[in-house]
C-alpha cells in the first residue's frame, strides 16, 4: 500500500462527499419541482431562473440560522444525533462503485473508495446504524412527538432490516460474493443477464424495503408531518436539522445505486455508454422516490408491520428456499 | 334553456354506483382479497394519474406579485374619491352623510364657508385601520363621490398612511386621460358573468 494509494483514496472520499452533499441539495430542488408539476403547481420560481438558485437560498438560511439547543433536551446526545445520520449515510458510499474503471494521466482509477469483500453487507450494516441518529435524536429531544417518531423508526428499521437482508440473500447466493463489483461483473452482457429476471421477487422486496429504510412516502410515518409534526426533527433547527436532511437524501441516492448495481446490471461492461445508462437507471430510481410521494398515501404503522412480517418476510424466505434448491440442483 | 335541462341535476350522465364487496369474514376470504388487491395494480393507476398531469403540464399557479387575478366590480377595497369629468373639481359636496352612516366611525369630515360663500370640504379622512369596508358610505353618497376601488394590497409601514386623502383622490392626469372609472352602483354584475353560470350539482 503506497502513498499514492492513500492520496487517491483521500481524493475519492472528498469527491464523493462533495458530489453527494451537492446532490442532496439538488435532490430537494428536484423533489419540490417534480412534486409541484405533478400537482399542477410551479414549485420554487423566484430565486434564479426557474428557481434553480433556491438551493443556495436554503443553504444560506440553514448555515446562518441560530443553532438552538432547547433547555430540557439531553444536550450531548441531541447534538451528536444528526451527525450520526449524515455520517452513516456517507459512510455507506465507501463500497459502492460509482463509475467503471478509467485511466487518467496514465493512472488507473477505480471509482470506488474500497472494493471490500464484504461490500454489500457493509452498505446494509452502515445504513442500519443510521437508525441511531433518528432514535437518539428523537429520544433526547424531550418532545412526545419526537419520542413517538423514535419508537416508530426503531420498529420500522429493525423490521425492514430483516426484509433487506433476506431479499439480498438470494442474489448473494447466485453471485457467490458480497462485493458490488462482482455483482456488476456477474451481470455483464446485456439486459437479459440482469439479476432482476432471475430474482424478481427479491428485487420487489428490496425495493419496498428501500422505501422503509429511507423513510420515503408510502412508509413516511417516521416524520409524518400531519400527525407527529416533523417527528425526530421537531426540536432541531438550522444546520443540525439540515444534516438530517442531507443524510436522508444521500441515503436515497446510495440505495438507488445499490438497487441498480445488484439487480439492474450496474454499469455493465464498463463502456461510457453503459456507464451513462447506469446513471440513468439510478436517476430513475431516485425519481421513483419522488413519484410515489406525489401519488400514494401513507400507510399506518400497524399496516406497515403487517406488510413486513406477514407478507414480505414469508415471501423472502420462500424465495431463498427456492433459490437454494435451484442453486443446488 | 328548457325546463328539462334544469330538472336533470346530474353534472354528467355517466354516473354509476361503485360495486363494493362485503367485508370478508373467513380467513380464506381475507387471503383472497389480499391476493386480488396485490395483483390488481391499483397503485400503478395512482402513479399514472400524477405522471399524466406532469406530462400535460397544465399549471394553475398564479405567480401572485407578478400576476394578479381580475377582481369583480362589486369588490369593496380601498375607497376612491372621484372628480367631476368636466371641471376636474372634487365631487364631494361636504354633506356629511358618509360620516353619519359609517358604522365603525372611521370617516371624519370638516367643512367651512369659503370666500365665495360656498361650502368647501376642508378636511376629509378615512381611517382604513378601523374601516370594515361595509360599503355604506359609497351607497349613501348622493354625488357618487366616494366609491370603492379594487386596490386590496394594504400593507404599509405606518398607520398614518391609511388615511391619506390624496391617495384616494383621482389624480388629475388620470382624469384627463379619461381613466377615471365610474362606479356602476351596487348590484353591478361582473362582466361576462353569464358565461360562468353553471348548474348546481344536487344529485348527491
Amino acid at each position: 500500500m503506497g502513498i499514492d494509494y492513500i492520496i487517491a483514496t483521500i481524493i475519492k472520499i472528498v469527491i464523493v462527499m462533495l458530489v453527494f452533499s451537492a446532490l442532496a441539495g439538488f435532490g430537494t430542488y428536484f423533489e419540490r419541482k417534480i412534486l409541484a408539476f405533478m400537482q399542477r403547481r410551479l414549485g420554487p420560481m423566484s430565486v434564479g431562473p426557474y428557481g434553480i438558485l433556491q438551493i443556495m437560498a436554503d443553504g444560506i438560511k440553514l448555515f446562518t440560522k441560530e443553532d438552538i439547543i432547547p433547555t430540557s433536551v439531553v444536550g450531548k446526545i441531541f447534538k451528536i444525533a444528526p451527525i450520526i445520520t449524515a455520517s452513516t449515510a456517507f459512510m455507506a458510499a465507501a463500497t459502492i462503485p460509482f463509475w467503471p474503471d478509467f485511466t487518467i494521466f496514465g493512472y488507473r482509477v477505480q471509482p470506488i473508495i474500497t472494493d471490500s469483500s464484504v461490500g454489500l453487507l457493509y452498505v446494509i450494516g452502515v445504513m442500519a446504524v443510521g437508525l441511531f441518529g433518528v432514535l437518539l435524536g428523537g429520544m433526547a429531544s424531550s418532545n412526545k412527538y419526537s419520542l413517538i417518531s423514535a419508537a416508530r423508526s426503531s420498529a420500522v428499521f429493525l423490521s425492514y432490516e430483516v426484509i433487506t437482508g433476506l431479499a439480498l440473500l438470494a442474489p448473494i447466493m447466485l453471485v457467490g460474493s458480497l462485493s458490488l463489483v462482482n455483482f456488476n461483473a456477474y451481470q455483464v452482457g446485456g439486459i437479459s443477464n440482469w439479476l432482476v429476471w432471475k430474482q424478481p421477487i427479491a428485487f420487489i422486496l428490496f425495493w419496498i424495503a428501500a422505501f422503509a429504510e429511507t423513510g420515503r412516502t408510502p412508509f413516511h410515518l417516521i416524520a409524518n408531518d400531519h400527525e407527529i409534526i416533523d417527528g425526530f426533527g421537531t426540536e432541531y433547527s438550522g444546520m443540525r436539522w439540515g444534516l438530517f436532511f442531507i443524510g436522508e437524501y444521500a441515503n436515497m441516492f446510495f440505495i438507488s445505486f445499490v438497487i441498480v448495481l445488484v439487480f439492474m446490471g450496474g454499469f455493465g461492461d464498463g463502456s461510457v455508454l453503459s456507464a451513462l445508462a447506469f446513471l440513468g437507471k439510478v436517476a430513475f430510481f431516485f425519481f421513483f422516490f419522488l413519484w410515489t410521494r406525489a401519488a400514494w398515501p401513507d400507510v399506518r404503522p400497524d399496516q406497515l408491520m403487517w406488510l413486513c412480517w406477514k407478507v414480505l418476510m414469508p415471501l423472502a424466505v420462500i424465495n431463498i428456499v427456492i433459490t437454494g434448491f435451484v442453486v443446488m440442483f | 334553456m328548457s325546463i328539462e335541462q334544469f330538472k336533470n341535476r346530474n353534472i354528467s350522465d355517466d354516473y354509476y354506483l361503485v360495486d363494493i364487496d362485503d367485508y370478508p369474514t373467513t380467513n380464506l376470504g381475507k387471503f383472497t382479497r389480499v391476493i386480488k388487491r396485490t395483483f390488481k395494480a391499483e397503485l400503478l393507476v395512482g402513479l399514472w394519474v400524477v405522471m399524466r398531469e406532469m406530462l400535460k403540464f397544465n399549471i394553475h399557479t398564479v405567480q401572485y406579485p407578478k400576476e394578479k387575478l381580475p377582481i369583480g366590480p362589486r369588490y369593496r377595497a380601498v375607497h376612491e374619491m372621484k372628480r367631476l369629468w368636466e371641471s376636474g373639481t372634487e365631487r364631494c359636496i361636504g354633506c356629511g352623510l358618509c360620516e353619519k352612516i359609517c358604522i365603525s366611525d372611521c370617516i371624519r369630515i370638516d367643512t367651512r364657508i369659503d370666500e365665495e360663500s360656498r361650502k368647501e370640504v376642508s378636511e376629509y379622512s378615512i381611517n382604513l385601520g378601523r374601516c370594515i369596508f361595509c360599503g355604506y358610505c359609497a351607497e349613501v353618497c348622493p354625488e357618487l363621490a366616494i366609491t370603492h376601488g379594487g386596490r386590496y394590497e394594504n400593507a404599509s409601514e405606518q398607520r398614518a398612511h391609511f388615511i391619506m386623502y390624496d391617495d384616494m383622490l383621482t389624480p388629475m392626469d388620470m382624469l384627463k386621460a379619461g381613466a377615471q372609472k365610474e362606479f356602476e352602483g351596487f348590484g353591478a354584475i361582473t362582466p361576462h358573468e353569464d358565461e360562468s353560470v353553471k348548474k348546481t350539482p344536487l344529485s348527491y
